[in-house]
C-alpha cells in the first residue's frame, strides 16, 4: 500500500455479524466509506471456517477457507468487524494451509487481513466527530483479538476520540467472557460462570453499554444479560462509533 | 462412540462450580499471585528478554536431550550421585522401593515433588510397609487428609486458613484450635522437626540437572527441601527426563523466570544445589544420593516436533493462575496429577486424547496462559493440535490415542457444516431460514439448551448482511 491511504477495501461480514448484527456491518461499512474508502463486498461469504479449525476438523475448515479467499483476489486490504475472525484469517490461515499447493497464495491473502479498527487507527488515521449524548460505556477486550490478532488498544483510542463518552474499564478487562464457540455448549457450565462474573464486572462500572469488537462475545454477554433482566446494553463497537458520529 | 472410560471434566468441573468457597478460595489466591507476578515484572519489554532468553535455553537443551542426559549420568557419577532410568512409573517406584529395602529404611522425609505424585509414590511405598510424609506445608496438609494436590506449586491452595485451622486441631495430636498462621506452621514444623531427625531416607524433586557439572538444583520456600535431602543418611532426587540443561549459567536465568512467574518472587527463600553425598571431612549431607530418571510417556512427547514444547515446561503454575476456567474451578476437578492449562495439554498425551477429549475440549482457547507462560509454550496452538489427533486416526503421529474421540454424529456436523458453508448457494438458503424461522427454534433443542443454560436464545436479524448487501448495495448515505 506503499505508505499511501487505500483508495478501495474488500469487507467481509463474518458469519456472526451477517446474521445475527447486520447493523454492525452496515455501519462498519459506512465509517470506511466516510473515511474516504470505496468499499467491495463480494457475495458468496459465509465463513471464515474457525469453528471447525478449533475443534480439529482442519480438512473441512481448509474446504470453506478455499472459497473464501477466492472472493477476494484483488490486491486490496480485506476488512473485517471481528477480532477473532481476522485473527483466524490473518494468523491461522497461513497454519492451516502449511504445506498445501495454495499456501503462498492464502499467505499473501492473510498478509491484506484486518479488523475493522486496527484499519480506522492505523491505516487509515480517522479523526471522529461525537455528535451524541453524554454516555458512560465500558470495554470488553476480545481474547482473539488482543492475544491472536494483537490490536493494540485501536479500539479504545476511536472511542477516546468520543468527547461526550466516558470509558469505565472492567476490572478484568483481558479476562475471557466464556464464549470460546463451542467450548460455550461443551462445557455450559464453565462457560456460565465465566460470562456470570463478566457480567457482573460491567454492571459494577455503572456503564449503560458493553462495547466489543467480537460477534462471538457479544452474544455471549447479550444472552446472560438478557436472561438475568440486566440493563446494560450490549453494541458491537462499529454500530456505537457510526451511530454517534453520523450526520442527522 | 467415545473412547470408553473417558474422564468428563464437565462433570467435575460442573460440581466444583457448586462449591462456593472453594471459588472463592482459588479466586482470591490467583488474584494475589497474578498481583505478584505483575509486579515483578514492570517492563514489558524485560519480560520478553528473559522470556525468549528462557525459551531459547529450554529448547536448546531439550534439541540435544539425549546427549545431555548421557553427560548428566557421567557427571552425577563423578560427583558420587548414582543414576537410575525409569521407563514407567511401576519401574521407577520398584526402584526406589529397593534401594529403601536395600538399607532397611522404614520411614521417609519428602520435599515437594510433582513427579513423585505422578508415581503415585507414596500409596505404594505405603504398600510396603514404608512411611512416606509429606514435608512441604502444603503437602503435608492434604497429605492429613487424603487429598492430591490442587496446584502444581501450592498444594492445599483449595483450602483456606480457617479449614486448616480446623483440620489441625482435628488431626494433629494434643494440637489446640487456632487461626493464627504462626502458629499453625509452629505446630506443623513441630511434627515434622521430629520426622527429619529420624527418617531413613529423603527424597525430593528436581527443578533444573546440570549436564555439565552433575548438579541438581531444587527451588523452594522452607528449607524443607533441605531437610529431606540433606538429613537422612539417603537422598533420593526424582525428575523428569527433561528437566536436564546444560551448563550451570544455563539455571540462573531459568531460575530468575521461574520463581517470578510462579510466586512472584525475586528469589526464594532456598535454592539448593546438590552436587553430591557427604564428602570425607565434611559434618553433614547424605552418605548416598540417588537419582531417578523418569520416562512415563516423555519420550514420545519428545519425538513429536510440535508437541515436543510441551517439555520446555519449568513447572512454574503461572498458566493455571492466569487460567479462567481454572480460577473458576480449582485442579482437582481435572482429575489429573498436572492441572490447569499445563495439565490441559500434558495429561492427554500422557493419558491418551480420547480417555482425555473432553478435557482438551475444557478450555475456551482465550490464549492466558500462552501469553503468560515463561518459555513461550504454545498450549492454545497445541490443544487445538490435540483435538485434532482425537478425532482423527491418520495424522501421521505417535500421540496416544489418537483417533479415540472421534464420534459419528461430530463428524457428521462437521462435514455438514463443511458442505453448507463451501456452497454459497446453500448457505443463503439456509442463512434465509435461520432469519425466517431461527426464532421458532425450541430453547430445548440438543446445544441450545446447553446455551440457554445461562443465557437467552440468539435471534438472528429479520435479514442478513449479506442480504441486505444483494438487494441494497454497499449503502450510500
Amino acid at each position: 500500500m506503499n505508505g499511501t491511504k487505500p483508495k478501495r477495501v474488500y469487507f467481509y461480514g463474518t458469519c456472526l455479524v451477517d446474521l445475527f448484527f447486520p447493523d454492525a456491518g452496515m455501519a462498519g461499512i459506512q465509517l470506511l466509506r466516510r473515511a474516504g474508502v470505496e468499499v467491495v463486498f463480494p457475495e458468496g461469504q459465509t465463513c471464515c471456517g474457525q469453528p471447525a479449525f478449533n475443534c480439529g476438523y482442519w480438512e473441512e475448515a481448509r474446504d470453506v477457507a478455499r472459497t473464501q479467499v477466492a472472493l477476494f483476489p484483488e490486491d486490496l486490504p480485506v476488512i473485517l468487524p471481528s477480532g477473532s475472525c481476522a485473527g483466524m484469517m490473518k494468523v491461522h490461515y497461513p497454519e492451516l494451509f502449511h504445506g498445501q499447493p495454495e499456501e503462498a497464495k492464502v499467505r499473501a491473502f492473510s498478509a491484506r487481513v484486518y479488523e475493522l479498527t486496527q484499519f480506522l487507527v492505523d491505516v487509515l488515521d480517522v479523526k471522529l466527530q461525537d455528535l451524541g449524548e453524554p454516555v458512560k460505556v465500558t470495554w470488553h477486550s476480545s481474547c482473539h483479538a488482543v492475544r491472536d490478532l494483537g490490536l493494540k488498544g485501536e479500539p479504545q483510542s476511536l472511542i477516546g476520540q468520543l468527547s461526550n463518552v466516558e470509558l469505565a474499564p472492567l476490572t478484568r478487562e483481558y479476562e475471557c467472557c466464556g464464549f470460546g464457540g463451542t467450548f460455550s455448549v461443551r462445557h455450559p457450565e464453565v462457560s456460565g460462570a465465566m460470562v456470570a462474573d463478566k457480567i457482573a464486572d460491567a454492571t459494577a462500572t455503572g456503564a449503560s453499554v458493553v462495547l466489543s469488537t467480537d460477534g462471538g462475545c457479544l452474544m455471549n454477554v447479550n444472552g446472560a444479560l438478557e436472561a438475568k433482566n440486566g440493563k446494560l446494553k450490549v453494541q458491537h463497537i462499529a454500530e456505537f462509533l457510526w451511530e454517534r458520529t453520523r450526520a442527522r | 462412540m467415545h473412547a470408553e472410560n473417558e474422564i468428563h471434566f464437565r462433570d467435575a468441573a460442573a460440581k466444583a462450580l457448586l462449591d462456593p468457597q472453594l471459588r472463592a478460595n482459588f479466586r482470591r489466591a490467583m488474584d494475589g499471585l497474578i498481583a505478584k507476578r505483575r509486579a515483578q515484572f514492570p517492563d514489558p519489554r524485560d519480560l520478553q528478554d528473559l522470556r525468549d532468553l528462557s525459551t531459547a535455553i529450554r529448547s536448546r537443551s531439550l534439541l540435544c536431550l539425549p546427549e545431555l542426559l548421557e553427560q548428566l549420568e557421567a557427571s552425577c557419577a563423578k560427583n558420587g550421585i548414582k543414576v537410575h532410568w525409569a521407563e514407567t512409573c511401576e519401574q521407577a517406584n520398584e526402584l526406589i522401593l529397593g534401594l529403601l529395602q536395600a538399607r532397611g529404611a522404614k520411614t521417609m522425609v519428602k520435599g515437594k515433588s510433582m513427579v513423585s505424585e505422578e508415581m503415585h509414590l507414596n500409596a505404594f511405598l505405603e504398600k510396603h510397609g514404608i512411611e512416606a510424609l509429606e514435608s512441604d506445608l502444603g503437602e503435608y496438609i492434604i497429605q492429613q487428609d487424603g487429598e492430591t494436590p490442587s496446584h502444581i506449586i501450592m498444594p492445599a491452595i483449595h483450602k483456606n486458613k480457617d479449614q486448616i485451622a480446623r483440620q489441625f486441631a482435628q488431626k494433629i495430636k494434643d494440637a489446640k484450635y487456632t487461626e493464627d498462621v504462626d502458629e499453625l506452621t509452629a505446630m506443623a514444623r513441630k511434627v515434622l522437626r521430629e520426622k527429619f531427625l529420624n527418617a531413613d531416607a529423603g527424597l525430593s524433586g528436581v527443578n533444573f540437572a546440570v549436564a555439565e557439572t552433575g548438579t541438581l538444583c531444587l527451588v523452594e520456600n522452607e528449607g524443607n527441601g533441605r531437610m529431606s535431602t540433606h538429613v537422612p543418611p539417603i537422598h533420593i532426587a526424582v525428575m523428569g527426563l527433561e528437566k536436564v540443561v546444560a551448563r550451570l549459567e544455563d539455571v540462573a536465568p531459568l531460575y530468575a523466570i521461574l520463581t517470578r512467574s510462579a510466586t512472584g518472587q525475586p528469589v526464594s527463600t532456598y535454592f539448593n544445589l546438590i552436587t553430591g553425598p557427604r564428602g570425607e571431612g565434611e559434618k553433614d549431607g547424605p552418605q548416598e544420593v540417588h537419582l531417578v530418571i523418569l520416562d512415563n510417556g516423555r519420550s514420545r512427547i519428545y519425538a513429536d516436533p510440535q508437541l515436543r514444547a510441551t517439555l520446555r515446561c519449568i513447572r512454574c503454575g503461572a498458566c493455571m493462575n492466569h487460567c479462567p476456567v481454572y480460577t473458576r474451578v480449582g485442579g482437582h476437578a481435572y482429575e489429573a496429577i498436572y492441572p490447569g492449562p499445563i495439565g490441559k495439554i500434558l495429561t492427554p498425551q500422557m493419558e491418551g486424547v480420547g480417555v482425555r477429549h473432553d478435557l482438551i475440549h475444557g478450555s475456551s482457547l482465550c490464549g492466558a496462559c500462552g501469553e503468560v507462560c515463561p518459555v513461550e509454550i504454545p498450549i492454545p496452538e497445541i490443544l487445538v493440535r490435540l483435538r485434532r489427533e482425537a478425532t482423527h486416526e491418520d495424522m501421521g503421529s505417535n500421540v496416544a490415542g489418537k483417533g479415540t474421540g472421534r464420534t459419528a454424529t461430530e463428524d457428521w456436523a462437521w462435514r455438514l457444516w463443511a458442505g453448507v458453508s463451501k456452497r454459497p448457494g446453500l448457505y443463503r438458503i439456509a442463512t434465509w431460514f435461520a432469519t425466517r424461522f431461527g426464532k421458532a427454534l425450541p430453547a430445548s433443542a440438543p446445544l441450545i439448551k446447553n446455551w440457554t443454560q445461562s443465557r437467552t436464545k440468539p435471534v438472528p436479524a429479520r435479514r442478513s448482511l449479506s442480504e441486505r448487501m444483494r438487494t441494497e448495495g454497499v449503502p450510500h448515505e
